[in-house]
């Protein structure tokens, strides 16, 4: 295992969370949380759990975007104040 | 297929870089998650795994050509059903462990069906099967939650405009 790359990935993670639930816009937010989901996924693999891997890139990054951007389109796009 | 997008106000459909490129990434995005499937057994992937990649290649049609003419091809019925059979094949390869263990009980020991001659090569067959059935009932559902969330706002807007026109 590198540790300065999971010293980078786990920082971007967490930058990345941070954003996800402080910004207004919330396609912005669906799409971070799908970036991030991405570098969990990353993380798994890097701590060889690749099962673990393949269902959050799968799930994670995949279906639950794609619910919640389709759950969106139902509702407005910008967080109320 | 495309005037009924632009009749409905919705700006999907009607490219043509996005239609080729969904058309032929489909079928092998279906074949990869058949292979996960199938591969799940004896390495990273399984049942949910692939059943999420199937599924995921319906919302890239949904996503391409429009809800009205994917939900043609894929009506709620059908769906129901498949969530039944997947469901059924689980349970179904599990009370045939049972019925053919003599007793013993085991359920979902798969070594107990007698498809071949061989203890372990039964046990990896019956795996497949269970697989298969598991892979079967994630498709189905995940494509059904995802046609209702967006169906459902269309059934909604037609109300509201005919509100509007009352």
């Amino acid at each position: 295992m590198i540790w300065q790359l999971d010293l980078i990935v786990l920082f971007l993670i967490v930058a990345i969370a941070i954003a996800a639930i402080t910004v207004r816009d919330l396609l912005s937010a669906i799409m971070l949380l799908c970036a991030y989901s991405f570098l969990m996924a990353v993380v798994w693999v890097q701590m060889h759990s690749v099962d673990v891997a393949f269902t959050e890139a799968a799930v994670g990054a995949g279906a639950t975007t794609a619910f919640l951007i389709a759950a969106l389109s139902r509702t407005a796009r910008w967080e109320k104040k | 297929m495309n005037t009924e997008n632009s009749a409905t106000g919705e700006g999907k459909g009607g490219d043509v870089i996005v239609e080729t490129v969904s058309r032929l990434m489909v079928p092998f995005i279906q074949l990869f998650a058949l292979y996960v499937i199938i591969h799940g057994a004896g390495g990273p992937g399984g049942g949910f795994q692939g059943g999420v990649i199937f599924a995921a290649s319906f919302i890239l049609l949904v996503i391409a050509f429009g809800i009205v003419d994917a939900g043609d091809r894929f009506p709620e019925a059908v769906n129901t059903n498949l969530f039944s059979v997947g469901v059924y094949i689980f349970a179904g390869v599990g009370l045939l462990c049972v019925i053919l263990s003599f007793g013993a009980a085991q359920y979902l020991n798969y070594g107990f069906i007698p498809l071949t001659t061989h203890f372990e090569e039964n046990r990896a067959l019956g795996m497949d099967l269970v697989e298969i059935g598991i892979g079967i009932t994630v498709m189905a559902v995940i494509t059904s939650i995802f046609f209702n969330l967006v169906w459902k706002r269309e059934s909604e807007e037609e109300v509201g405009e005919k509100e509007e026109q009352e």
